[in-house]
């Protein structure tokens, strides 16, 4: 077969333009989740200036609405969700032993849909407007929102959207069909798993956003009613769709979280971990309860009580398997011989915090009583609290924890120790806080306060805890710095203590991953090994050719042309010039969608003499 | 892929989709797509609903609706679908050209169901100013069958560049997987249309 092609040198940037690697993908989606993570604390800062004192005029009310709808749809789409697939891409094909993932095409054409949403979103900054209708978007608000913001939420959102989805359905088949001789469902890693249920949601989750927003598209940009009553319209409508996906959203975000705490506990305890058949259970159990409560998004929109208590109940449910979850985690800890890493600080610490974002939850779950919670701070400090108490710090537990694995180099303990304990005290100071302001009365969404209702000492905290999170950032950026510029390499098993197939091979591992695919001989199969003497994986084959994947730069090209079709689209009621461009960027999509179906792709070989080469010049 | 072996009629495998590692990621990955496609349409018939009886005093549903032109682009749809399996079927028999043959009918009775709808559409336009624009129902009805009408598009370019692109070369595991995966989603087409026409068309002439 084609052992020609892609063997050619290239440039790094060409390189990473063209990328199909999990590996390097997963580095794409690092940084530029990072960036965006940036962005939208940015973003948080400017809010909690705002309210520092009553009655500032720091930023005006227009100005309060752009931020704090982009803070929320930033941290929740352009961040956490990257953040959450540069975990996947680097750790999951590496878990189950494959050499790349079912589609590196597909996977690459993910992050580039992503990116290019991502960018069209921000652009209503420059452009004459962010959104400002909440991350939320509801129609009621959003319809009559003037200028363009609302046009960049929608078209930015769809395109990104479409990203996650491929990505969700490339981790599936990955996840089902890749996984190497002897790795059973009931041998994956946990994070595996919760990967692949979080897949699972993305892919029922998605559809219902991507018919809400194309809904709100055709209202704003094509003349439709969906959501106008004049004309027969429903906003609840949105609401709905918007929560049918909203909600299994934020168990797709909190799962991999999870997942990473499953592995740290495990690896840091030097035990394994306790309970390993119900944690699976109690992942697929919550994935699936999590289509089963979007109402109580809505119990103030008036569905009634049936539909309310019904809904009531079934989110209570959520926290039994939560529950079995936290209690295995510590009892994994229990008689483990435990040492305290900056990954290990982070999962311990998420325990007592994610708790207390559990029990407000309880609290809110009980509709009667969330009439009196509703769009209040107490919701605030609710969500922040399993956002940042259990997405947050997992993802920065995965990224210290998978740090070398990614790029060869251990990040610096002393410095992780610094961020850790001030990100730790400036979240609880930042959100504690604000339960109680909530309980007094105090608004969420509202650009500023009155004096003298009790509320300015605790807006001041959480400003200055707002202060600590960020100082903390800053020095994980010092940190991220001062790793790559060190010429300490790290070893395959970083830690030491490594269980699972991805410390079994180099750090970072070369492109083919495995030179012979592995042998699993049970659950946390390095573990295994070296309780049996070894030091390596059994392989299951002997060395031959591998096969690889070619580079391809048409996933960015069919991003980009979507990214013109919705600058193009966004004008079409201002411009004569915007339906031709819209359609022009369609067309370069479909255009390069169909050259991706008429140029034949079999990859290349790398030959078994090159890897056998490749051996002997490391044994010298 | 042992591409080295030429294939024959006796070698050729029984299921020629699923024999490699590729096809079989594509089969699997395209059945998921398909489960994500079910519930965009689930989300759009929620929609269509939610909105059918809100005319805004246009239109409605019982005045717009003619049974006789929806009933032959159902009889076109479901036989184009009925016609796509003979094609699989011989290409599972490695039978290149009566396959090639059957894919050209089924695009043929696909565009004729297409041009169906694209008179219906601009009928209603035209006859009883029923516009995507004139009531939230209009907008719920085009939306919906609108969505399907693309997906029956696509569909149709998506059998034509592959019968072209693969018109002198035979078949191979590697085209296989392709052919499979496009028939699969004109079942998907069909499956879709029998609920538009169940819950749009014979639940809007009772009302």
């Amino acid at each position: 077969m084609s052992t020609l092609a892609n063997t050619k040198p290239k440039s790094v940037l060409w390189d990473y333009l063209t990328t199909v690697d999990h590996k390097k993908i997963a580095i794409l989606y690092l940084v530029a989740g990072g960036f965006f993570f940036i962005v939208g604390g940015i973003e948080a800062m400017l809010i909690r200036i705002q309210l520092a004192v009553p009655e500032n005029t720091f930023v005006g009310a227009d100005t309060y609405n752009e931020l704090m709808t982009m803070h929320g749809t930033t941290m929740i789409f352009l961040a956490a969700m990257p953040l959450i697939f540069a975990l996947m891409n680097a750790v999951v094909p590496l878990q189950i032993g494959a050499r790349d993932v079912a589609f590196p095409f597909l996977n690459a054409l993910g992050f580039w849909l992503f990116l290019m949403g991502g960018i069209f979103l921000n652009l209503g900054w420059f452009l004459g407007g962010a959104p400002d209708a909440g991350w939320t978007s509801y129609a009621s608000l959003s319809l009559y929102s003037p200028g363009h913001g609302i046009d960049f939420y929608t078209l930015g959102l769809q395109i990104s959207g479409a990203g996650t989805l491929i990505g969700g359905i490339n981790f599936l088949v990955t996840i089902i069909n890749m996984r190497a001789p002897g790795m059973t469902y009931m041998r994956m890693p946990l994070f595996t798993w919760t990967v692949f249920v979080a897949s699972a949601l993305i892919l029922f989750a998605f559809p219902p956003l991507t018919v809400g927003i194309f809904l709100m598209i055709f209202d704003r940009l094509f003349g439709a009613n969906f959501f106008d009553p004049t004309l027969g319209g429903n906003t609840i409508i949105w609401e709905h769709l918007f929560w049918i996906f909203g909600h299994p959203e934020v168990y797709i975000l909190i799962l991999p979280a999870f997942g990473v705490f499953s592995e740290v506990f495990a690896t840091f305890s030097r035990k394994r971990l306790f309970g390993y058949t119900s944690m699976v259970f109690a992942i697929v159990l919550i994935g699936f309860l999590g289509f089963m409560v979007w109402v109580h998004h809505m119990f103030t929109t008036g569905l009634g009580p049936i539909a309310n208590a019904i809904f009531a109940v079934a989110t209570m449910a959520i926290a039994v398997p939560t529950g079995i979850k936290i209690f295995n985690w510590l009892l994994t800890m229990w008689g483990g011989s435990i040492s305290f890493t900056t990954p290990m600080l982070y999962a311990v610490s998420f325990i007592p915090s994610f708790v207390l974002g559990g029990v407000t939850g309880i609290m809110l779950a009980a509709a009667p009583a969330d009439y009196q919670y509703h769009d209040t701070y107490f919701v605030v400090a609710h969500f922040h609290y399993v956002i940042v108490g259990g997405v947050v710090l997992g993802l920065l537990a995965g990224v210290t924890y998978w740090w070398p694995k990614m790029f060869g180099k251990m990040l610096d303990e002393k410095l992780g120790k610094i961020t850790f304990w001030l990100f730790l005290i400036g979240f609880h100071l930042t959100f504690f806080i604000q339960h109680f302001v909530g309980l007094m009365g105090m608004p969420r969404r509202v650009w500023t306060f009155l004096d003298g209702q009790g509320w300015n000492t605790a807006n001041l905290i959480s400003s200055i805890g707002a202060v600590f999170m960020a100082v903390a950032v800053l020095v994980l950026v010092i940190n991220i710095i001062k790793t790559s510029m060190s010429k300490q390499q790290a070893d395959g098993d970083a830690w030491g203590d490594g269980r699972t197939l991805e410390w079994a091979i180099p750090s970072p591992p070369p492109e083919y991953n495995f030179k012979q695919t592995p042998l699993v001989r049970g659950l946390d199969p390095l573990w295994i090994e070296k309780m049996e003497g070894r030091k390596e994986i059994v392989p299951a084959e002997p060395v031959g050719d591998i096969h690889m994947p070619n580079g391809s730069i048409l996933p960015l090209l069919m991003s980009l042309g979507l990214f013109i079709a919705a600058i193009g689209f966004l004008y079409r009621n201002d411009y004569a010039w915007g339906d031709p461009i819209g359609a022009g960027g369609l067309f370069i999509t479909f255009a390069s969608m169909f050259l991706r179906s008429w140029i034949d792709d079999h990859g290349y070989h790398i030959h078994k003499e090159e890897l056998i080469d490749e051996e002997e010049k490391e044994v010298k | 892929m042992s591409a080295e072996e030429k294939l024959t009629r006796e070698n050729f495998p029984e299921s020629p989709e699923k024999a490699t590692l590729e096809g079989k990621n594509k089969f699997l990955g395209f059945w998921l797509f398909l489960g994500g496609e079910t519930v965009l349409f689930a989300s759009l018939f929620a929609t269509y609903l939610a909105l059918k009886d809100s005319n805004a005093g246009g239109a409605t549903s019982q005045d717009l609706f003619e049974l006789p032109i929806v009933f032959i682009a159902t009889m076109l749809l479901l036989t184009s679908s009925l016609t796509s399996v003979y094609a699989i079927y011989h290409m599972k028999n490695f039978q290149y050209r009566k396959m090639q043959i059957w894919f050209i009918i089924t695009i043929l009775l696909g565009a004729g169901f297409l041009a169906l709808e694209i008179y219906e559409f601009n009928h209603y336009v035209h006859e009883f100013e029923f516009t995507f624009k004139s009531s939230a129902f209009g907008s719920a009805f085009y939306t919906l069958v609108g969505f399907h009408g693309g997906h029956v598009a696509v569909g149709l370019g998506w059998f034509i560049t592959l019968l072209i692109r693969n018109g002198r070369r035979g078949l191979s595991l590697y085209n296989a997987p392709k052919f499979y995966v496009a028939s699969l989603y004109w079942h998907f087409i069909d499956v879709v249309w029998v609920f538009i026409f169940t819950v749009v068309y014979l639940m809007g002439m009772v009302g």
